[in-house]
């Protein structure tokens, strides 16, 4: 029995399916990660096992259960952190805590809380808010809050992309250790085939969407300990990045194409109804909405 | 044009010197009944200097008029917050309570404080010589109450759905849910409506005063005006403004302490 497993999984929002048909299936303790272009669908795949999502067709399955809600047993480490900006560092660590271990004593809930901000590094900066840290700080209170509530299965989204080099190595070698020692389930996405390399046993590359599958899946048979500068010499993982690449070029030859998305800046100023003294704001002109533009090319 | 370090205390200056111009010269033309700045000060001097007497029901110091209409704004917005807040939270949250009293709401919001406020003394006719209280009570709530309720409103719609998804992954109660994650997110839309709910009792406190006559700026401004002592009718405006633009300006303060939230 597949500890998860996704049958025929299909998601769309509304329009043309993000993804279609996908079938996947983790066994405990797995290491799996999940390349693919920006909005080839990997956040939406992820939120579907997390159980944020519910997918149009299909069904996912965890531990022989149906995923119908999102719970603590899965502990996600979102894309944009998604830090609560009233909580300091500790407080929202302190929250997950508290839900996924209602059980334990406040003295014992407080000791594990300060062991994972120590374990990111952050323990100077536990009693700052979130918009008094950099995004990567941010980043690693995010990664200590899915670390401390001790999932079965960790969804991580992209959960070192805003990190220098150094801090990136460090919480890669972390989240290897945790995944080794608490034998954990681990799905990264990641958009770095070298970390994809470095930590996991197989990876899935997404081809992009709409209508994203996922593509042959890459086994790594590289030995564990996997260490980051030896690897670089190593004939077999030279052969394994270029095979991954080259199936995402493949996939990312059929498109070409600009993605368009409308910047939606965080923290928006209330709008205040009456408009007391200052403007009362007015609706933006075509020309003064800020839109991204991501070319994407190959 | 070269900026002077003082341009914020000569500006504003120089405009009070241009009202003031403007107002002498139309009470020594046109306006006849105006009364002059001068005259206004000398029949204001009492009020002002010594603004906590109480000389009599309705001749006492301008403070202590100011007071009573202030501890009368206090009790009306309080009742307009506790009410208008859960109220604001079940529209945000519930479709069928917004799709149910929306309508009503779009409604009852235009209605004027005069109008309010007979309907406020019929409901406390009972309670008899205290009609007025809670009349002007029920006005001040049921106009304040909106901007409270609206703006409550549109922040519980607006609370990002990526703070949602935390406390759905940790499968957080609905009070926790609550308490935790759309308080917090909401409190600064909240203090916008809060801020601009005073606004609004304090303007309906004069209306409710000038209507049932008790003693306060509004009832003393209206007094006056029966009376034909019309300098103390410039200086109820006078203070009813100084007194709303020092609200305002503390609710800003407040306001913008939960702002970047
Ligand atoms: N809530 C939503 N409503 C409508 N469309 C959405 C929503 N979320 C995602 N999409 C669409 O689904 C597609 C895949 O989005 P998704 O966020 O899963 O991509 P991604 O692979 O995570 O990209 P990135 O690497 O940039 O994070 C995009 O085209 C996006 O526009
Ligand atoms: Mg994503």
């Amino acid at each position: 029995m597949a500890f998860l497993e996704l049958r025929n999984v299909s998601k769309g929002y509304g329009g043309p399916p993000v993804l279609e048909n996908i079938n996947l299936t983790l066994e405990r303790g797995e290491f799996v990660a999940i390349v693919g272009y920006s909005g080839s669908g990997k956040t939406t795949l992820l939120s579907l096992i997390a159980g944020l999502q519910r997918p149009d067709t299909g069904t996912v399955r965890l531990n022989d259960l149906e995923v119908t809600a999102p719970g603590p047993d899965r502990g996600v480490v979102f894309q944009n952190y998604s830090l609560l900006p009233w909580l300091t560092v500790y407080e929202n660590i302190a929250l997950a805590v508290e839900e996924a271990f209602p059980n334990h004593s406040p003295a014992a809930r407080r000791q594990h809380v300060e062991k994972y901000i120590a374990l990111v590094n952050l323990s100077p900066a536990r009693d700052k808010l979130p918009r008094q840290l950099s995004g990567g700080m941010r980043q690693r209170v995010s990664v200590a809050r899915a670390l401390a509530l001790d999932p079965q299965i960790l969804l991580l989204d992209e959960p070192l992309s805003a990190l220098d080099a150094l801090t990136r190595a460090t919480l890669q070698d972390e989240i290897e250790r945790i995944w080794s020692t608490d034998q954990k389930t681990v799905v990264l996405i990641t958009n770095d085939v070298d970390e994809a390399l470095l930590l996991a046993d197989r990876i899935i590359p997404l081809t992009t969407g709409p209508g994203a599958a996922l593509g042959e899946p890459v086994s790594v048979g590289l030995a564990r300990p996997r260490d980051r500068k030896a690897l670089n010499h190593d004939p077999e993982f030279k052969r394994l990045r270029a095979l991954v690449t080259s199936q995402l070029l493949g996939y990312g030859a059929r498109r070409r194409c600009t993605v368009r998305t409308k910047l939606t800046l965080p923290d928006i100023l209330p709008e205040d109804l009456d408009a007391p003294r200052t403007n009362r704001r007015r609706p933006l002109r075509p020309h003064e909405i800020k839109r991204e533009e991501i070319t994407v090319s190959t | 044009m070269k900026r002077l370090k003082l341009d914020w205390l000569i500006l504003p200056l120089f405009g009070l010197a241009v009202i003031l111009a403007a107002w002498a010269i139309s009470s020594a033309t046109w306006a006849s009944n105006l009364p002059s700045p001068l005259k206004t000060w000398e029949s204001s001097r009492d009020y002002v200097l010594q603004p906590f007497a109480k000389r009599g029901e309705m001749d006492q110091g301008i403070l202590r008029f100011t007071w009573y209409s202030l501890v009368l704004v206090a009790q009306g917005y309080a009742l307009a917050v506790l009410v208008g807040t859960p109220i604001g939270f079940l529209l945000g949250l519930s479709r069928t309570f917004a799709r149910t009293f929306d309508p009503l709401i779009q409604i009852l919001r235009p209605v004027s404080p005069l109008a309010w406020l007979p309907l406020g003394l019929v409901l406390f006719l009972n309670t008899g010589k205290e009609a007025g209280t809670y009349g002007a009570l029920f006005t001040i709530a049921i106009c304040s109450m909106w901007p409270t309720v609206l703006n409550t409103a549109v922040g519980v719609r607006a609370v990002p759905q990526d703070y949602l998804n935390v406390g759905r992954v940790l499968k957080l109660s609905r009070w926790k849910m609550l308490t935790r994650i759309l308080i917090p997110a909401t409190l600064p839309y909240m203090f916008t409506g809060f801020r601009l709910s005073l606004g609004i009792a304090w303007l309906v406190i004069v209306a409710a005063e000038m209507l049932t006559g008790r003693p306060g700026v509004g009832g003393f401004l209206w007094q006056e005006y029966n009376s034909l002592i019309y300098e103390h009718i410039i200086l109820s405006i006078i203070v009813i403004g100084l007194v709303g633009f020092v609200l305002d300006r503390l609710m800003s303060l407040l306001e913008s302490r939960f702002k970047t939230a």
